[in-house]
C-alpha cells in the first residue's frame, strides 16, 4: 500500500490532525510541568553556590534552548513555504513566530530575576544576553513584517525571505557578539564546572521536555486559527461542525 | 544594436541614479546633517568631558552612521516603485541582481560616502587621535558599503507598505550588529595599541559576503514585494 506522505500538507486535513493531537501534547506538556516542578522544587538540592536561586535555570534554561531551536525551525518552514510554495508551511512558521519570541522573553526575563542575586546586577551585557536579545529582535521583526503586509501571501514570502536572511546571519551576529564580549570586557561569569546534581538533571529534563510539548500545542492550536483565517471563504470551513451552526444561527 | 555588456548596465544604472539624486540635492544633505547632529547631540547628552568622549567616540560615530544610513534607505527603491520605473526595470531581460548592485551602489556612493567624508570633522569634535580617526575612516568605508547592501534587503521588503521607514530600521538593525561591532573594535583596538587587523579582515569579509549575496536576495525580495 502506498503512503500519501503529502496528505497532511493540506490545510483541510492537518486542520482535523492539528485538532486531534493538541489535546495530547497539551495533556503531557501540564504532567510534565507538574513533575519537573516538582523535583525542581522539592526534590532537587539547594546548590552549593548559588544557593536556591538556581531554581530559576529550571525554567530559564528550556525557555532559552526553546526560543533558538524555534528559531531555526521557523527558517525552516518559511524556507520550505518559498521554495515549494506549500501554504501550510508558510502558515506553520507564522504560528511559531509568537511562542518563539515568548519563549526568548521568558528567557531574558528569568535570567534577569537570576542575574540580580547572583551577578549584583539585571543586566549585564555579556555575549549570550546580548544574543538573546538580538534573537528577540528577529522575531519581533519577523512578526511585525508579517502584520504589516495585508495580501498573505506576499506576507508569508517576505516574512520567510527575512526569516532566511536572519538565520544566516544569527551566526555571524552570535560570534561577533562573542568576541566583542571578549576583546572588550575580559572574562564573563559562566557556570561553575561542577557536575549537576542527578535530580537537577532530571528537572531539566522534564521541564525541557514540558516546554517542547507546551510549544508544539500552542502553535497547533496557532496554525489551526490561522488557517480558519485564511480560507473562511472556502466550502470546507463553511461545513465544519461549529462553524456550519454558527451560520444557521446567523440566519 | 550594441551588445549590452553587464558592466555597461551596472555603469547605466549608477549613473542615472547619481543624476536622479544630484537633481534632488536636498535629500543628500538631510541625511548628512542627520549625521552630524545626532553625533552632536552625545556631548551635550553625556557632558563635555574630553575622556569620555574619547572613548565614546567610535561608538559614537558609528551609531550615528547606521541611523542616518537607515533614514535614506526607504528612497532607494520608492521612487521607482511609484512612477512604475521598477517594474520596467523587473521585465528588461538583463539580470535584476546587476540592477540592484547598480542601485546599491549609488545608493551607497550618495548616503554612505558623505558620511565617511565628514567623519574626520566629527572625530576631531570628539577629540580622537590621528591614527584613530584613520582606522575609523578605513572601517567606515569597508562597513558603509555592507549597511546600503543589507539596507536594501530591508528596503525591498518593505516597498510600499504604510509605515515602511520604522518597520525598515526593526528588520535591517540587528542584521547590522557585527559591521557595528567589528567597526568600533578596530578603532578601540587602535587606541589600546593592539592589532586591527583582524576586524578590518573580518569587516572585508562581511563585505565580500555581502558584495555576493545581498544583491540576489534583494532581487528576490523585489519580486515577492511586486507580484
Amino acid at each position: 500500500m502506498a503512503i500519501n506522505w503529502f496528505k497532511y500538507s493540506a490545510p483541510t486535513t492537518f486542520y482535523g490532525l492539528a485538532g486531534k493531537m493538541i489535546p495530547w501534547f497539551a495533556f503531557f506538556a501540564a504532567i510534565l510541568f507538574a513533575i519537573g516542578l516538582y523535583i525542581g522544587f522539592f526534590v532537587a538540592p539547594m546548590d552549593a553556590q548559588q544557593g536556591e536561586f538556581y531554581r530559576i535555570m529550571f525554567i530559564h534554561v528550556p525557555a532559552s534552548i526553546l526560543s533558538m531551536f524555534l528559531y531555526l525551525i521557523m527558517a525552516g518552514y518559511a524556507a520550505l513555504g518559498l521554495i515549494f510554495n506549500t501554504r501550510l508551511s508558510a502558515m506553520m512558521a507564522s504560528a511559531i513566530a509568537p511562542t518563539g519570541a515568548l519563549f526568548a522573553l521568558i528567557s531574558l526575563w528569568t535570567g534577569a530575576l537570576w542575574g540580580k542575586p547572583m551577578w549584583g546586577a539585571w543586566w549585564l551585557w555579556d555575549a549570550r544576553l546580548t544574543s538573546e536579545l538580538i534573537l528577540l529582535f528577529l522575531y519581533l521583526g519577523f512578526i511585525a513584517l508579517h502584520a504589516s503586509i495585508e495580501d498573505p501571501r506576499r506576507a508569508d514570502r517576505a516574512a520567510a525571505l527575512l526569516a532566511i536572511v536572519g538565520s544566516v546571519n544569527v551566526p555571524i551576529i552570535y560570534f561577533s557578539v562573542t568576541w566583542w564580549n571578549t576583546l572588550h570586557q575580559g572574562s564573563t561569569i559562566k557556570f561553575s564546572g561542577t557536575s549537576m546534581h542527578i535530580a537537577m538533571q532530571q528537572a531539566m529534563f522534564t521541564m525541557l521536555a514540558a516546554c517542547w510539548l507546551y510549544a508544539i500545542a500552542v502553535v497547533l492550536a496557532r496554525v489551526r486559527s490561522i488557517i480558519l483565517e485564511r480560507e473562511r471563504n472556502t466550502a470546507w470551513v463553511t461545513q465544519l461542525p461549529g462553524i456550519a451552526d454558527l451560520s444557521e444561527v446567523k440566519q | 544594436m550594441k551588445k549590452f555588456t553587464m558592466l555597461d548596465l551596472l555603469v547605466l544604472v549608477i549613473r542615472r541614479d547619481l543624476v536622479l539624486a544630484m537633481r534632488r540635492r536636498a535629500d543628500v544633505f538631510t541625511t548628512l546633517i542627520f549625521f552630524v547632529m545626532v553625533a552632536s547631540l552625545f556631548p551635550l547628552g553625556v557632558g563635555p568631558e574630553p575622556d569620555m568622549l574619547r572613548k565614546m567616540a567610535a561608538g559614537v560615530l558609528w551609531v550615528a552612521a547606521l541611523l542616518a544610513s537607515m533614514l535614506s534607505l526607504g528612497r532607494l527603491f520608492s521612487a521607482d516603485y511609484l512612477d512604475g520605473t521598477l517594474e520596467q526595470m523587473m521585465l528588461a531581460p538583463q539580470s535584476l541582481s546587476i540592477l540592484v548592485l547598480g542601485k546599491m551602489t549609488a545608493h551607497w556612493m550618495v548616503s554612505g560616502l558623505p558620511l565617511v567624508l565628514m567623519a574626520p570633522v566629527l572625530g576631531l569634535q570628539f577629540d580622537m587621535s590621528a591614527q584613530a580617526i584613520g582606522v575609523l575612516i578605513i572601517g567606515l568605508l569597508l562597513g558603509t558599503p555592507i549597511l546600503s547592501m543589507v539596507g536594501a534587503i530591508g528596503a525591498a521588503l518593505t516597498l510600499g507598505l504604510r509605515g515602511g521607514g520604522v518597520l525598515l530600521s526593526l528588520l535591517v538593525l540587528p542584521l547590522c550588529i557585527p559591521v557595528l561591532i567589528f567597526g568600533t573594535g578596530a578603532v578601540e583596538a587602535v587606541s589600546s595599541g593592539l592589532s586591527i587587523a583582524s576586524h578590518l579582515s573580518l569587516l572585508g569579509a562581511l563585505l565580500v559576503l555581502a558584495l555576493v549575496f545581498t544583491p540576489w536576495v534583494t532581487a528576490q525580495a523585489l519580486r515577492i514585494s511586486m507580484e
